[in-house]
């Protein structure tokens, strides 16, 4: 079909002018609509994907399906809405993501908050000013000259109360490490300090965790539970909603919770915030454009198309994009808003800085006469980590890499057509493969995460868009050009060895490392911890958006999500995510509402 | 490079691939709708799983399901504990879903152009698992009749499929028009996915493969569990409809 043919005008019918629209009504959506209906605002979600919920669509009777949820991945975007084309370098063709591989992106109300694991990390203090950290500790020349880490223009001391307030709205379970700078046994000794403890008590350990626990300590480690969104025990969260405690199904991470156990905004957000006669949402529907004045310089609210075909206009006075970091990437090059990154000269900012998560494995194989793991009691973050080898935890001196991330045994539930396990040297198939199976199902550690290390942002790897693939809409697909670069390569052979050193201690009788190497793969699964294209920071001419997460070039424009990180740390984003929404929130209801415009001076 | 979309959205653009879209997603509700107030709940608003119909082959003909089931049975041979992969469904199983969305590729972007690229850039077919079996399979057999005396796969005697399989796996017996070692590949992944998917799906019947490696299946709470370490768990396997003996009429394909 000639998609060009059918191009012609369209006439979107207008809507009702409305004070703020959210493009996305995932978690930072949900976030910043509770926040904005709170300050009195008449506002509206629009949603692509649909509206949610456990009694429809993941009660108990139907969730705990691997086929549908986890191998077609029900739950998710489908490519033929929206894809991206991707290669690893400047000069390759890039091809279209025909089906989902290292990432799975989020669609429908709840975004990634309903099948995300829920582990819910805060980032290390000189995380946030990653490029003076590094350099004033090994001098410029130690970073790669094609790195181009940047420090994020605000402090983790400025974002403690906001990272407390999501804690709080979730109900995470963990062990405090730190408390107002008082180091505690049992939790994470690393952590930046903390304002109070966490709202619940850490989740109960199963048996290969508790292994872990005494081989990480014999080895002179600091191991401490994973902080969770998989509720250790009942919870009534600051709007007064009801959680119970996680009875640890195994269908956690691509699957909805049926049991109201796991943080998501239809746990924590949405049945008080529907209630409110100044919200409304609408499902089903996707923005395809951030509208602009003449000027460029002032949004004048969204178009989108609902999945009848029909297309509509939604002014409004503030709009907040907040429809996960690829797709705020995508709108942003789509509205033409913001000038698109230039690889060849640096210049520009939307899609500046793209980067991923450098992730690996250690599967440890133990003796089934002697252990049994019982690998399907396991919670999507139910774990026992270590985080002496994160950020710079350690002297990176004498290694040659900067960054790092945590490792950990996280037994996230052993659905068997993904963890029918066996180990190195079995045949594929036939009676060899199918005897091991049966031998070493029980008795096999396949760590849900691993080893989770940070991605640090590089010259060439950014987004743009495509010049021959089209989307449904013969628009051009978004463009990744990415690829895992020698600091990362080395910087994962280092943590996946640490990290068999303690699978091996904890008696495995064999292991099976696989380490993250060149080229990045697109047909891999390495988590959907998708960061940078619309970058915050302190300069303009080097980010997208100012430390309150506004729009350099349109001021009434918000940018939630990790496509605000400069880079990628070693940890998982969304409570950092979720804090930069509430610090967000702040800055809109305490400044940019008494006096609307620009809150930094470009 | 056109970029802002402005007046590019064409009416008829926009409904025909909205039109694809609706009838790739299921039985839910895919209608826009504005929601306000109270949170939208509908009765019988859910989704269930479809289970596999029992019955003749959908996707396979009759020759095909024959070389499948063979070649499911040699993936996962039979064992005095555990039916292979025949007795417990997995052709069934592959056979259904190439029926269904999986052999369609619901969902998935095939627009063109299809280029061949990097392995890591992911499959660029445009045929997708319907064309690949179809072709597969005679390859398979177009091979075995040349080099092993004139039989099809599903004729020959178990040692002998087990020869061309390794052959096929290690490159060493190549089929005409079809890269045989990647079709062999996702043969074994689609079988072996059979095995271990719920029942309802037709295969893994009886919850064989569950019983076989101690998989209790869908189950929902083991919190009395989590910390009893080191005992096996005592139940038995559940699938989505339940257990056999608990309804007269269990549903799912058997
Ligand atoms: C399987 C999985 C496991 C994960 N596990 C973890 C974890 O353990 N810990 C962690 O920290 N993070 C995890 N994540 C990541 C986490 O889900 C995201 O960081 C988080 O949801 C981001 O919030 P967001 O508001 O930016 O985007 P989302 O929550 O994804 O919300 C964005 C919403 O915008 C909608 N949208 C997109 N485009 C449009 C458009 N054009 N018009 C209208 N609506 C649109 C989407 O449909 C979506 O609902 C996981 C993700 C996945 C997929
Ligand atoms: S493991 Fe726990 S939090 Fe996760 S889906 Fe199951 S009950 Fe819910």
């Amino acid at each position: 079909m000639d998609f060009e043919q059918l191009w012609s005008p369209v006439m979107a019918r207008i809507l009702p002018k409305k004070d703020v629209v959210i493009i996305g009504l995932g978690w930072t959506g949900a976030v910043m609509a509770q926040e904005l209906t709170d300050e009195g605002l008449d506002v509206i979600a629009i949603e692509r994907g649909p509206w949610r919920d456990a009694p429809t669509d993941f009660p108990p009777s139907q969730m705990q399906d691997e086929l549908r949820y986890r191998v077609r991945h029900e739950l998710f975007l489908r490519p033929d809405q929206l894809t991206f084309t991707f290669r690893n370098k400047v000069d390759q063709q890039a091809l279209p993501i025909r089906n989902w591989g290292a990432f799975m992106p989020p669609n429908g109300v709840g975004g990634g908050g309903v099948h995300w694991n829920a582990e819910m990390w805060r980032f290390l203090p000189s995380d946030f000013v990653l490029k003076t950290h590094l350099t004033q500790r090994y001098g410029a020349d130690f970073l790669p000259s094609d790195m181009t880490i940047q420090d994020w223009g605000i402090t983790y001391d400025e974002l403690e109360p906001h990272y407390d307030r999501f804690e709080y709205l979730c109900g995470t379970s963990g062990t405090a490490g730190n408390l107002r700078g008082k180091i505690m046994e049992g939790g994470n000794p690393f952590e930046g300090p903390r304002s109070r403890d966490y709202p619940t008590k850490a989740q109960p350990q199963p048996f290969s965790h508790t292994l872990f626990g005494k081989a990480a300590r014999e080895l002179g480690y600091k191991p401490f539970p994973q902080p969770s969104g998989n509720l250790s025990t009942a919870y009534t969260n600051p709007l007064g909603l009801r959680m119970g405690p996680c009875t640890y199904c195994g269908f956690c991470e691509w699957f909805g919770c049926s049991n109201y156990s796991k943080a998501s905004p239809q746990t924590t957000i949405l049945p008080v915030l529907v209630r409110k006669s100044n919200f409304t949402a609408r499902d089903n529907s996707e923005v395809v454009k951030i509208n602009t004045d003449r000027s460029g310089k002032h949004a004048t609210g969204v178009t989108f198309v609902d999945s009848s075909g029909e297309a509509w206009e939604q002014p409004a006075d503030l709009v907040i994009l907040s429809a996960f970091s690829l797709f705020n990437a995508q709108l942003m090059l789509h509205s033409g808003i913001g000038q698109p990154y230039d690889p060849a000269t640096g210049e520009g900012r939307i899609g500046r800085n793209f980067t991923h998560q450098t992730t690996s494995s250690v599967n440890g194989f133990f003796d089934h006469t002697k252990f049994n793991f019982n690998p399907f009691i396991g919670s999507g973050s139910i774990g026992m980590c270590i985080d002496e080898f994160n950020g710079d935890n350690f002297d990176h001196g004498p290694h040659g890499f900067v960054g790092g991330g945590y490792v950990g045994q996280v037994q996230t539930g052993a659905r068997p057509i993904e963890s029918a396990l066996t180990p190195p040297g079995t045949p594929k198939w036939g009676t060899g493969w199918k005897n091991a199976v049966r031998d070493n199902y029980l008795s096999t550690v396949k760590p849900g995460t691993g080893v989770h290390g940070s991605f640090y942002a590089y010259r060439d790897i950014y987004l743009d868009l495509d010049p021959l693939y089209k989307d449904r809409f013969s628009r051009p697909l978004m463009r990744m050009t990415i690829d895992i670069k020698e600091n990362e390569a080395k910087q994962n052979r280092f943590l996946t060895d640490k990290f068999a050193e303690i699978i091996k201690a904890m008696g495995a009788a064999s292991l099976a490392k696989t380490y993250r190497t060149a080229p990045y793969d697109s047909t891999t699964y390495q988590t959907t911890h998708l960061n940078g294209g619309v970058i915050m920071g302190a300069d303009p001419k080097t980010s997208a958006v100012n430390r309150y997460l506004q729009s350099w070039d349109v001021s009434n424009l918000f940018v939630l999500g990790a496509s605000a990180f400069p880079q990628n740390a070693g940890y998982n984003p969304t409570l950092t995510v979720g804090a930069l929404a509430y610090w967000a929130a702040d800055a809109i209801r305490n400044q940019y509402l008494t006096k609307p415009g620009p809150l930094v001076d470009a | 490079m056109e970029t802002g979309l402005g007046p590019v959205v064409s009416r008829r653009s926009v409904l025909l691939s909205t039109a694809a879209f609706l009838i790739a997603t299921s039985s839910r509700r895919t209608t826009a709708k504005t929601i306000s107030g109270v949170l939208p709940w509908e009765p019988n608003g859910g989704n269930p799983p479809v289970a596999a119909k029992l019955g003749p082959w959908e996707f396979f003909t009759a020759e095909e399901g024959r070389a499948m089931e063979a070649l499911a049975d040699r993936i996962i041979p039979p064992d005095p504990q555990t039916p292979g992969g025949k007795d417990s469904g997995s052709a069934v199983f592959v056979d259904r879903q190439l029926a269904g969305g999986y052999g369609a590729q619901e969902g998935l972007y095939v627009r063109p152009p299809f280029i061949t690229g990097a392995k890591n850039q992911g499959t660029q077919s445009e045929g997708g698992p319907r064309k690949e079996y179809r072709e597969g399979l005679a390859a398979l057999d177009r091979a075995c009749q040349a080099r092993e005396g004139g039989k099809r796969f599903a004729d020959l005697p178990d040692d002998r499929k087990d020869q061309v399989l390794k052959d096929l796996e290690e490159g060493n017996l190549k089929l005409e028009g079809v890269d045989g070692k990647s079709f062999f590949a996702l043969t074994i992944k689609d079988v072996q996915t059979g095995f271990f998917a719920d029942p309802i799906y037709g295969g893994n019947r009886d919850m064989a493969a569950w019983k076989m490696i101690g998989y209790p299946g869908a189950r929902y709470n083991y919190l009395d569990w989590v910390g009893r370490h080191n005992e096996r768990f005592p139940l038995p396997p559940v699938s989505m409809t339940g257990r056999a003996e608990w309804t007269s009429n269990n549903s799912g394909a058997r």
